[in-house]
Protein backbone atom coordinates (compact mmCIF):
# COMPACT_ATOMS: atom_id res chain seq x y z
CA UNK A 1 0.00 0.00 0.00
CA UNK A 2 0.85 3.83 -0.66
CA UNK A 3 0.71 6.10 1.59
CA UNK A 4 -0.56 9.72 0.43
CA UNK A 5 2.65 10.76 2.57
CA UNK A 6 5.30 8.73 0.65
CA UNK A 7 3.94 10.95 -2.34
CA UNK A 8 3.90 14.42 -0.41
CA UNK A 9 7.73 12.99 0.63
CA UNK A 10 8.48 12.32 -3.36
CA UNK A 11 6.57 16.32 -4.28
CA UNK A 12 9.03 17.31 -1.36
CA UNK A 13 12.13 15.83 -2.81
CA UNK A 14 11.97 17.04 -6.18
CA UNK A 15 10.72 20.27 -4.84
CA UNK A 16 14.16 20.76 -2.50
CA UNK A 17 16.22 19.64 -6.18
CA UNK A 18 14.47 22.83 -8.54
CA UNK A 19 14.85 25.01 -5.02
CA UNK A 20 18.70 24.25 -5.04
CA UNK A 21 18.86 24.17 -9.55
CA UNK A 22 17.39 27.82 -9.70
CA UNK A 23 19.67 28.87 -6.54
CA UNK A 24 22.85 27.72 -7.79
CA UNK A 25 23.04 27.48 -11.52
CA UNK A 26 24.10 30.18 -14.02
CA UNK A 27 22.70 29.20 -16.91
CA UNK A 28 19.20 30.77 -17.24
CA UNK A 29 17.62 28.06 -20.01
CA UNK A 30 18.66 25.38 -16.44
CA UNK A 31 16.93 28.03 -14.13
CA UNK A 32 13.99 27.78 -16.08
CA UNK A 33 14.12 23.84 -16.05
CA UNK A 34 14.47 24.01 -12.43
CA UNK A 35 11.34 25.93 -12.60
CA UNK A 36 9.43 22.96 -13.90
CA UNK A 37 10.64 20.86 -11.43
CA UNK A 38 9.28 22.52 -9.10
CA UNK A 39 5.58 23.03 -11.09
CA UNK A 40 5.88 19.49 -11.15
CA UNK A 41 6.24 18.48 -7.37
CA UNK A 42 3.40 21.06 -6.78
CA UNK A 43 1.66 18.49 -8.85
CA UNK A 44 2.31 15.40 -7.64
CA UNK A 45 1.18 17.05 -4.27
CA UNK A 46 -2.01 18.28 -5.87
CA UNK A 47 -3.01 14.90 -7.45
CA UNK A 48 -2.22 13.05 -4.75
CA UNK A 49 -3.93 15.18 -1.78
CA UNK A 50 -6.88 14.71 -4.53
CA UNK A 51 -6.83 11.21 -4.82
CA UNK A 52 -6.73 11.24 -0.91
CA UNK A 53 -9.88 13.22 -0.56
CA UNK A 54 -11.65 11.52 -3.14
CA UNK A 55 -12.23 14.36 -5.41
CA UNK A 56 -10.88 15.70 -8.71
CA UNK A 57 -10.82 19.28 -7.57
CA UNK A 58 -6.42 18.70 -7.01
CA UNK A 59 -6.43 17.36 -10.56
CA UNK A 60 -8.34 20.13 -12.24
CA UNK A 61 -6.05 22.75 -10.25
CA UNK A 62 -3.27 20.53 -11.62
CA UNK A 63 -4.51 21.35 -15.28
CA UNK A 64 -4.13 24.72 -14.33
CA UNK A 65 -0.57 24.66 -12.86
CA UNK A 66 0.03 23.12 -15.91
CA UNK A 67 -1.19 25.71 -18.46
CA UNK A 68 0.77 28.29 -16.19
CA UNK A 69 4.11 26.40 -16.94
CA UNK A 70 3.18 26.72 -20.61
CA UNK A 71 2.41 30.36 -20.47
CA UNK A 72 5.52 30.62 -18.07
CA UNK A 73 7.98 28.87 -20.29
CA UNK A 74 6.96 30.22 -23.76
CA UNK A 75 7.64 33.86 -22.38
CA UNK A 76 10.39 33.05 -20.63
CA UNK A 77 12.08 31.36 -23.06
CA UNK A 78 11.14 35.01 -25.62
CA UNK A 79 12.53 36.90 -22.89
CA UNK A 80 15.76 34.82 -23.01
CA UNK A 81 15.93 34.96 -26.49
CA UNK A 82 15.39 38.78 -26.72
CA UNK A 83 17.89 39.15 -24.13
CA UNK A 84 20.58 37.02 -25.95
CA UNK A 85 20.21 38.92 -29.02
CA UNK A 86 21.31 41.84 -26.92
CA UNK A 87 23.86 40.84 -24.55
CA UNK A 88 24.85 37.59 -26.40
CA UNK A 89 25.21 35.91 -22.79
CA UNK A 90 22.61 33.72 -21.21
CA UNK A 91 25.02 33.74 -17.77
CA UNK A 92 22.35 34.94 -15.21
CA UNK A 93 25.44 36.46 -13.44
CA UNK A 94 25.74 39.03 -16.33
CA UNK A 95 22.01 40.10 -16.60
CA UNK A 96 22.23 43.09 -14.21
CA UNK A 97 21.03 46.56 -16.52
CA UNK A 98 18.71 47.05 -13.22
CA UNK A 99 21.88 46.55 -10.58
CA UNK A 100 22.59 49.20 -8.22
CA UNK B 1 3.43 -4.78 -3.70
CA UNK B 2 3.92 -4.57 -7.13
CA UNK B 3 2.13 -0.92 -6.63
CA UNK B 4 4.31 0.01 -4.29
CA UNK B 5 7.52 -1.07 -6.39
CA UNK B 6 6.24 0.72 -9.09
CA UNK B 7 6.56 4.06 -7.00
CA UNK B 8 10.06 2.98 -5.60
CA UNK B 9 11.42 2.91 -8.75
CA UNK B 10 9.22 6.37 -10.29
CA UNK B 11 10.49 8.17 -7.82
CA UNK B 12 14.20 7.01 -7.70
CA UNK B 13 13.92 7.83 -11.71
CA UNK B 14 12.52 10.89 -10.73
CA UNK B 15 14.76 12.57 -8.08
CA UNK B 16 17.70 11.05 -9.69
CA UNK B 17 17.08 12.48 -13.46
CA UNK B 18 15.99 15.84 -11.26
CA UNK B 19 19.48 16.02 -10.07
CA UNK B 20 20.79 15.22 -13.31
CA UNK B 21 18.74 18.24 -14.75
CA UNK B 22 20.22 20.88 -12.46
CA UNK B 23 23.97 19.12 -12.62
CA UNK B 24 24.84 19.07 -16.40
CA UNK B 25 27.25 21.54 -17.99
CA UNK B 26 25.57 21.17 -20.93
CA UNK B 27 21.88 22.39 -21.39
CA UNK B 28 20.41 19.80 -24.32
CA UNK B 29 21.63 17.04 -22.08
CA UNK B 30 19.64 18.90 -19.49
CA UNK B 31 16.33 18.81 -21.39
CA UNK B 32 17.14 15.37 -21.99
CA UNK B 33 16.87 14.14 -18.51
CA UNK B 34 13.95 16.54 -18.32
CA UNK B 35 12.04 14.60 -20.01
CA UNK B 36 12.91 11.62 -17.77
CA UNK B 37 11.71 13.17 -15.00
CA UNK B 38 8.71 14.33 -16.76
CA UNK B 39 7.48 11.21 -17.92
CA UNK B 40 8.44 9.72 -14.49
CA UNK B 41 6.17 11.98 -12.80
CA UNK B 42 3.81 11.53 -15.17
CA UNK B 43 3.78 7.10 -14.56
CA UNK B 44 3.11 8.82 -10.95
CA UNK B 45 -0.10 10.33 -12.02
CA UNK B 46 -1.12 6.80 -13.23
CA UNK B 47 -0.25 4.92 -10.75
CA UNK B 48 -2.64 7.11 -8.93
CA UNK B 49 -5.27 6.66 -11.46
CA UNK B 50 -4.99 9.97 -13.45
CA UNK B 51 -5.19 9.03 -16.26
CA UNK B 52 -6.30 12.35 -17.89
CA UNK B 53 -3.42 14.25 -16.51
CA UNK B 54 -0.82 11.64 -17.34
CA UNK B 55 -1.95 12.11 -21.18
CA UNK B 56 -1.72 16.00 -20.16
CA UNK B 57 1.46 15.63 -18.97
CA UNK B 58 2.89 13.61 -21.72
CA UNK B 59 1.45 15.55 -24.68
CA UNK B 60 1.77 19.15 -23.15
CA UNK B 61 5.22 18.84 -21.17
CA UNK B 62 7.28 15.95 -22.80
CA UNK B 63 5.34 16.75 -26.36
CA UNK B 64 5.54 19.90 -26.05
CA UNK B 65 7.12 22.04 -23.58
CA UNK B 66 10.48 20.30 -23.79
CA UNK B 67 10.32 20.68 -27.42
CA UNK B 68 10.02 24.76 -27.11
CA UNK B 69 13.30 24.21 -24.46
CA UNK B 70 15.31 22.65 -26.80
CA UNK B 71 14.49 24.63 -29.63
CA UNK B 72 15.63 27.82 -27.48
CA UNK B 73 18.81 25.87 -26.58
CA UNK B 74 19.98 25.63 -30.27
CA UNK B 75 19.28 28.89 -30.77
CA UNK B 76 21.46 30.53 -28.04
CA UNK B 77 24.86 29.98 -28.90
CA UNK B 78 25.98 27.05 -26.44
CA UNK B 79 29.39 26.99 -26.63
CA UNK B 80 29.56 30.12 -24.48
CA UNK B 81 27.75 28.53 -21.92
CA UNK B 82 30.16 25.07 -22.01
CA UNK B 83 33.18 27.49 -21.37
CA UNK B 84 31.65 29.49 -18.01
CA UNK B 85 31.24 27.96 -14.72
CA UNK B 86 28.56 25.73 -13.76
CA UNK B 87 27.65 27.06 -10.72
CA UNK B 88 26.96 30.51 -9.83
CA UNK B 89 29.00 32.20 -6.94
CA UNK B 90 26.26 31.82 -4.20
CA UNK B 91 26.59 28.13 -4.11
CA UNK B 92 27.31 27.44 -0.48
CA UNK B 93 25.08 29.91 0.44
CA UNK B 94 22.15 28.49 -1.71
CA UNK B 95 22.90 24.80 -0.41
CA UNK B 96 23.05 26.20 3.33
CA UNK B 97 20.01 27.62 2.95
CA UNK B 98 18.00 24.34 0.38
CA UNK B 99 19.04 22.21 3.54
CA UNK B 100 17.31 24.58 5.86
CA UNK B 101 14.56 24.27 3.87
CA UNK B 102 14.52 20.60 3.51
CA UNK B 103 15.57 20.59 6.98
CA UNK B 104 11.95 22.92 7.99
CA UNK B 105 9.91 20.48 5.73
CA UNK B 106 11.06 17.48 6.76
CA UNK B 107 10.36 18.03 10.43
CA UNK B 108 6.78 19.37 9.70
CA UNK B 109 5.85 16.63 7.35
CA UNK B 110 7.37 14.05 10.06
CA UNK B 111 5.43 15.61 12.98
CA UNK B 112 2.72 15.30 11.29
CA UNK B 113 2.91 12.32 9.28
CA UNK B 114 2.85 11.29 12.86
CA UNK B 115 -0.31 13.27 14.15
CA UNK B 116 -2.70 13.10 11.21
CA UNK B 117 -1.68 10.16 9.69
CA UNK B 118 -3.12 10.34 6.33
CA UNK B 119 -4.39 6.38 6.15
CA UNK B 120 -4.32 4.97 2.21
CA UNK B 121 -7.84 4.84 1.10
CA UNK B 122 -9.24 3.57 -1.85
CA UNK B 123 -9.73 5.22 -5.28
CA UNK B 124 -12.38 8.01 -6.12
CA UNK B 125 -13.83 6.25 -9.00
CA UNK B 126 -13.29 3.54 -11.61
CA UNK B 127 -10.05 4.47 -13.86
CA UNK B 128 -12.54 4.43 -16.46
CA UNK B 129 -14.21 7.26 -15.32
CA UNK B 130 -11.26 9.24 -14.70
CA UNK B 131 -11.49 11.23 -17.56
CA UNK B 132 -14.84 11.77 -17.44
CA UNK B 133 -15.10 13.28 -13.92
CA UNK B 134 -12.10 15.68 -14.69
CA UNK B 135 -14.64 17.31 -17.84
CA UNK B 136 -17.14 17.40 -15.72
CA UNK B 137 -15.64 19.29 -13.22
CA UNK B 138 -13.82 21.44 -16.11
CA UNK B 139 -16.82 22.12 -17.74
CA UNK B 140 -19.14 23.05 -14.75
CA UNK B 141 -18.09 23.96 -11.66
CA UNK B 142 -14.21 25.73 -12.83
CA UNK B 143 -15.69 27.29 -16.45
CA UNK B 144 -14.62 30.66 -15.43
CA UNK B 145 -11.06 29.67 -14.37
CA UNK B 146 -11.12 27.49 -17.94
CA UNK B 147 -11.84 31.14 -19.61
CA UNK B 148 -9.91 32.74 -17.59
CA UNK B 149 -6.67 30.23 -18.19
CA UNK B 150 -7.51 30.70 -22.40
CA UNK B 151 -7.35 34.47 -22.18
CA UNK B 152 -3.83 33.59 -20.24
CA UNK B 153 -2.68 31.61 -23.06
CA UNK B 154 -3.29 34.04 -25.57
CA UNK B 155 -1.82 36.58 -23.70
CA UNK B 156 1.65 34.58 -23.46
CA UNK B 157 1.34 33.80 -27.17
CA UNK B 158 1.35 37.38 -28.27
CA UNK B 159 4.03 38.25 -25.59
CA UNK B 160 6.17 35.00 -26.46
CA UNK B 161 5.59 36.68 -30.26
CA UNK B 162 6.44 40.32 -29.21
CA UNK B 163 9.76 39.35 -26.83
CA UNK B 164 10.80 37.14 -29.90
CA UNK B 165 10.18 40.00 -32.62
CA UNK B 166 13.80 41.43 -34.14
CA UNK B 167 12.29 45.32 -34.02
CA UNK B 168 9.12 46.67 -32.93
CA UNK B 169 7.22 49.49 -34.83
Amino acid sequence: MILTDYYIFLGSGLFIIGVIGVLTRRNVLIILMSIELILNAVNINLVALSQYFRSVDGQVFAIFVITDAAAEAAVGLGLIIAFFRNKETVNADEIDLLKW
Amino acid sequence: MLELATFITLSIVTLASAVMVITRRNAVHSVIWLVVTLAAVGGIYLLQHAEFLFAVQIILYVGGITVLFLFVVMLVDIDVALRQARFARQWPVALLSSALLLGILGFVLYNHAKGINLPSRPLISAPAQNTQAVGMALYQNYMLPVEIASVLLLVAMVGAVIMAKRKLQ
